[in-house]
This record gives C-alpha cells, structure tokens and sequence, in this order.
C-alpha cells in the first residue's frame, strides 16, 4: 500500500472573484523509500497539493478526494495531527522559514521539545547531532548563530534538521533547491538522497526543474492545470514520455542539458486558474491536438507502472 | 563588537539631546515675561530688595557665562533653591521622583501586560468576537478622557466595593503610625526591603487605580500596534513553517510570532512611559499622589521657574534612558537591528 495515497484530490479557494481552483484532479502514490517528484510549471498547483497534505491550506479552501490517504489515515481529519510528527516541510526559501529574531539553537530546541520527551542536555546533543547529520560542519557554532548569519545552502541544511528533528518519516520538499546556487543545491539534492537511504525517508519533492527530476527522483508526477498528466518511473517519463505536455517539457530542454533549465519555453500559457476545463486541459497548446481533445476528458492510457491522461493511442509519439 | 558599538552610538546620541534639552530649557527661561528676581524677593518686593534679589541670583552676568553655570548645576544635580518655598530643589525631588517614577514604571508594565496578550488574542482570532470586543475595547482605552476614567474607578472600587483606597500613596495606618523608612523613595522597594508585608500590600493597593487610569491609554496602543504587528508576522513563511513542524498554536503565537513583533510593543513601552510621565500631572492630583506633577503644576501657577527647569530636566533624563534601555532591548531582541 503506497504511503501517500491521493485519488482526484481537488483544492478550491473562494475569491471575490470566483473560485480559483488551484488543484483539479490529482493522483498521487507515493511508495515508502522513494523520492517522488511532482513538476509542472509555475501555478500548476505543486505548492496547493504539498499544503493540502500537510493541512495547511488557505483559509474557506475546500478539500475534496475520492481518497486522501496517509499511512490509511485519511488526511481530511488528522492532517493537523500528522503534520510535524510523520510529514515534515522542506520549503522553498530556507531564509524565510526560519524565524529571524529566534537564535537557530532556540528553533531546534523548540522542535525536539514539542516531539521527543528529554531533558535538556539531551536535547542539546541531539540538537548537534541532527545538524551534523545534514552535514553542518560546526554545529555547535551554527546552533548560536541567527538566519541572517548563515550562507543559503547552511539555512536549508537547518530546515532539513529540524523536519528530522520532528522524528518524520515523510518529508515534502518544494522546490528545496530553487533559491540556491546550482552546486549547493546538488548538495541539499545529495544530502537528501543520503538521508532517504540512511533513514528509510519518503521524500515528495517539488519541482519545476527537470534535472532535479533526473538527479534525484524514483518516480515522477507531471502536473498540468492542477491536474496530474503523468506518472511513472523516472527513466520512463524522461526517455518515453506519453503526454504531449510532458514530451514538450522534455523537448523544451537543450541537449546540453543545463542545470535550473525552465520550463517557460512551451508557447502558450496554462489555463487561468478561474476557468471551467472541457476535454483537455493542454488542448490548447498541443501540437497533436485532435478535435475530441477539446470536448471529452482523455482517458488514462498504461504501459506497465507509467499512466498518463491522452486522447491519442499508446505508442503514437 | 556590533552591538558594543550600537549601544555606545546610542549613549553618544542620547547625550546630545539632554544637551538639546538643557539649552532649550535655558532659553525659555529668558524669554518668559516674568522677573525671576521679583519672584524671588518675596511677596511686595521693594526696588531694592528686587535688585538684591537680583544679584544674588547672578541674573545680570553674560547670557554665556549664565547658560554655563546653568548647565553646570544641571549636570551636578544642585538645582538651586525654589523661588517660591526656597527649600532646596534636590531635596524636594528625592521626595517626589521616586513616587512619580514607581507610578509610572508600574502603569507602563500594566500597559504592556494588558495590552500586548489582548493583541495576541485578537490576531490570533482576527474576526472574531474576540477581536471585536478587543478592537472595541481598546479603541474606549484610548478615547476615555483621564479624569473621566479615574473618577469611575474610584467610583466603583473605592466607593461602592470599598477594596482599593480613594486616593494618596499609603494609608495613615501606615504612614503616621508605622512609617517606612525611606530607602529608595519607592514604597514598594523599601517595603520589601524592611520586610513590612503589610506596608507592602497598603503601598500596592494605593498604586492600582492610579496606575490603572495611567495604563489605560497606552494599553489600548500596545494592544493596537500588537494586533496589527501579529496579523502581519501571522502570514509569514517562517509561522507557517513552524506549524508544519507540529508546534503548538500557544507556542507559535507567543514564542514565535510575539518576539518579532516585540519591534512595536517595545516603542509603546517609551510612549507608555512618556505617557505616564506627563499625564502624571493631572491624575495625581485626582489621586492625590505626591509626585512630580503635583510638585510641577504648582510650580507652574507661581511660575517658579528653577522647579520648572529641574522637573523638565529630569523628566527629559529620564525619558532619554527610558529611550536607551529600549533601544538596547530591541537591538537584544532582534539581532539585526544594532545592523542598521
Ligand atoms: N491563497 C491563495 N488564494 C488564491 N489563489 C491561490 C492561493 N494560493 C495559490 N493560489 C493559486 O493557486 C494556483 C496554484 O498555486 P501553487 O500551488 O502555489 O502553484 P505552484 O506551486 O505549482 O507554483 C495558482 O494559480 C495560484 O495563483
Ligand atoms: S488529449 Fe489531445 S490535446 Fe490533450 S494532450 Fe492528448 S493529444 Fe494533446
Ligand atoms: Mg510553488
């Protein structure tokens, strides 16, 4: 049974201006002792489906899912109690999740102390010990220091202590390594890794970065308009992929590959995330678009553990 | 080290505008249409007297030579003699300072205890009844004129529930029978020093309703910028991140959100204390406390001007290290601030 279990998972937030629905229809297994990516452009709900998991969606968002399961518990109702005890968050900007006013030994001290029941001193080394784990050189230097005085890559190495500091075994990682350098982020990359075989961690990573995919992931989720297109191993979605979408990502690539490569190269943009979606969410865009594509929803094609949602018939590309 | 270098930068500045204080105080004093020298020589003064009066108050020396041996006595704390009691200035202010100065640190401490909580509460329940009732309340804090809320507090708790007294600092049980010893000037210190329980709860209860309609105002502020600090704080990634990390809201709110909002709760601490430091005046003659602003408002009617100038001088010194004592404390509170 996957770890994270989610079946048409949708996430509506009520606006002025009508509901935004920043996730449609997401599906997503993720097995224990994997790193699952999910990719998708920017605005495609990668973030919203992350905090859904975790609980923390918007204010008024609803929640719907034919499942929405973590470990069997479903996440509607035990998410808040889940969060920070078996799902932990890796975000974004390391700088921004860390409290600037509150020295970096305060905020461990705070996260074992709500979680493991020790005393002081033990806290402490254990304190150093997590950090040292996520490869802090001095630990005891950094535990004295503030945000502001650590470089990016150290900051995201603390954020990476203190989710394992909840004791969590599934860690949701968005976009971990967007705000750093190319070779820290290989780094925080590797370290995740090393931590996943070390520790038995499940890891969703978020991104929208196809070499992040290919450098760190097990399986892969593409995300399109809130919905997921896509799914399978790694070396299937990038060497065979079957979306047109997923394809056009692949394609958008130069051969060289560079690290960071966007995914802003497909003409055209997503569907404003107000509309109603007929058919195809991609139709528009698609170079393979077919008259059905507009008006009936593709159905879900198979080839062994690699899904994707197309009009067109297996083996077409 | 930053910090070092930011407290001394501090001190430099805050030095400079005692000075400012000083030579402004001085120059007020030349300008204001009265003959100090009259005042001096008594009631009905001959020429003669006046122009006695005159020299021994060296009024005719070089407007520099005076502002210098102003200045002098102000920084050695001899403040002259009262024009109008001609008891010694420093004598009196022994007495009335440390009375002012407990009302004051003890309504800025109510302040804050009651304000910053109630703007916690009402970020935390932005919308709800309980900031509703805060906003309400607060905004009724800042708005009641002084001498209004004073009166309903003697009101309700000294003359219908009897169980805080109406006004003065001790009772005479106290005061006359068994007075305390004075140490520091604050009832409260020298209560404890000498191991009086009973002076202590007297000296207290005293304090409470004076303190309360001190409080009052800079309550309703702190609550306000407290509030509006949270709400802002409450939104960032580093809140959220703390929830995904399972801490709990209590937690959050106090031990995480608070002290970046503590920038704001700390500047209400020196209005607060202003506040309480000029506002004195008009509740303690409603409580009858024997304080500066009594000492003060009377020096004023009989426009006594070297009380005048100690209480300006002493009120700004203290204000200025109230300033200080923030300034350091926002710089311990938030790292990057001794940065800037
Ligand atoms: N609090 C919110 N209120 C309204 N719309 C939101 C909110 N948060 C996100 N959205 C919208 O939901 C969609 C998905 O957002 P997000 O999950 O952050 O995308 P991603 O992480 O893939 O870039 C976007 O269109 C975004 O504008
Ligand atoms: S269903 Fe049609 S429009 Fe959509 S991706 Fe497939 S071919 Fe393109
Ligand atoms: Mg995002």
């Amino acid at each position: 049974m996957p770890l994270l279990n989610i079946r048409n998972l949708s996430v509506a937030i009520p606006t002025p201006d009508g509901d935004v629905h920043a996730v449609r229809s997401v599906s997503l297994e993720i097995e224990r002792g994997e790193i699952h990516g999910v990719i998708g452009e920017s605005g495609c709900g990668k973030t919203m489906t992350g905090m859904a998991a975790l609980g923390l969606v918007p204010k008024g968002a609803r929640i719907a899912a034919d499942r929405f399961h973590f470990d069997g518990e479903d996440l509607r109702e035990n998410a808040a109690r889940l969060r920070g005890r078996r799902i932990g968050m890796i975000s974004q900007d390391p700088a921004a999740a860390l409290n600037p006013v509150l020295s970096i030994a305060r905020q461990m001290d705070d996260v074992l102390r709500a979680h493991r029941d020790m005393p002081r001193q033990a806290r402490h080394s254990e304190a150093v010990e997590l950090l040292a784990a996520t490869g802090l050189p001095d630990p005891e230097r950094v535990l004295k220091s503030y945000a502001h005085q650590l470089s990016g890559g150290m900051q995201q190495r603390v954020v990476i202590a203190q989710a394992l500091a909840t004791g969590a075994d599934f860690l949701i990682a968005d976009e971990p390594t967007t705000a750093l350098d190319v070779s820290v982020g290989a780094q925080v990359l590797a370290l995740l890794r090393k931590l996943v075989a070390e520790r038995g961690l499940t890891v969703l990573m978020i991104t929208h970065d196809m070499d992040v995919i290919a450098e760190a992931c097990d399986r892969a989720t593409v995300l399109y308009a809130g919905l997921s297109v896509e799914t399978g191993p790694v070396h299937d979605v990038l060497q065979r992929p079957g979306h047109p979408y997923a394809r056009a990502l692949l394609a958008a690539l130069p051969d060289a590959a560079p690290h960071g490569a966007k995914l802003e190269a497909i003409e055209g943009s997503i569907p404003p995330p107000r509309s109603q979606i007929d058919g195809c969410a991609f139709a528009p865009r698609c170079p393979q678009a077919m008259p059905v594509c507009a008006l009936q929803a593709p159905p879900e094609r198979t080839l062994a553990a690699h899904r994707w949602l197309c009009h067109l018939p297996e083996g077409s590309a | 080290m930053e910090l070092t270098r930011y407290i001394l930068r501090r001190m430099v500045l805050s030095a400079f505008v005692v000075l400012g204080v000083t030579f402004l105080v001085f120059i007020v004093a030349q300008v204001v249409p009265s003959d100090p020298a009259a005042l001096y020589a008594g009631p009905r003064p001959t020429a003669e007297q006046i122009e006695k009066a005159r020299q021994e108050l060296n009024l005719d020396a070089p407007l520099i030579q005076r502002f210098a041996g102003f200045a002098k006595a102000m920084g050695t704390g001899d403040f002259g003699v009262s024009y109008k009691s001609r008891r010694l200035i420093a004598e009196d202010l022994r007495a009335y300072l440390p009375a002012t100065l407990e009302l004051a640190v003890f309504s800025t401490g109510l302040a804050l205890l009651i304000g910053i909580p109630l703007g916690v509460l009402a970020a935390a329940r932005q919308g709800k009844w309980p900031d509703r009732l805060g906003s309400f309340g607060s905004i009724a804090a800042v708005a009641m004129p002084t001498f209004f809320l004073a009166m309903i507090l003697q009101l309700v708790f000294a003359q219908w529930l009897g169980i805080l007294p109406l006004s003065g600092r001790l009772s005479r049980e106290i005061s006359v029978t068994a007075p305390l010893s004075m140490m520091t000037g604050f009832n409260l210190i020298d209560a404890l020093l000498a191991g009086r329980l009973d002076a202590f709860g007297d000296a207290l209860k005293h304090l409470i309703l004076p303190a309360l309609t001190l409080a009052s105002y800079p309550a309703g502020v702190a609550m306000r910028l407290t509030r509006s600090a949270m709400i802002e704080i409450l939104e960032r990634r580093h809140v959220t991140a703390a929830r995904a990390l399972g801490l709990s809201e209590p937690r959050i709110l106090f031990g995480h959100a608070l002290p970046n909002a503590m920038g704001p709760a700390l500047t209400v601490i020196g209005l607060s204390f202003a506040y309480a430091l000029t506002g004195a005046v008009l509740v303690e003659i409603i409580f009858a406390w024997p304080g500066l602003g009594r000492y003060v408002s009377e020096a004023i009617l009989a426009k006594d001007f070297p009380v005048i100038a100690a209480v300006t001088m002493v009120v700004t010194i203290c204000y200025v290290v109230m300033n200080l004592l923030i300034d350091i404390a926002q710089a311990l509170v938030d790292p990057r601030v001794a940065l800037s």
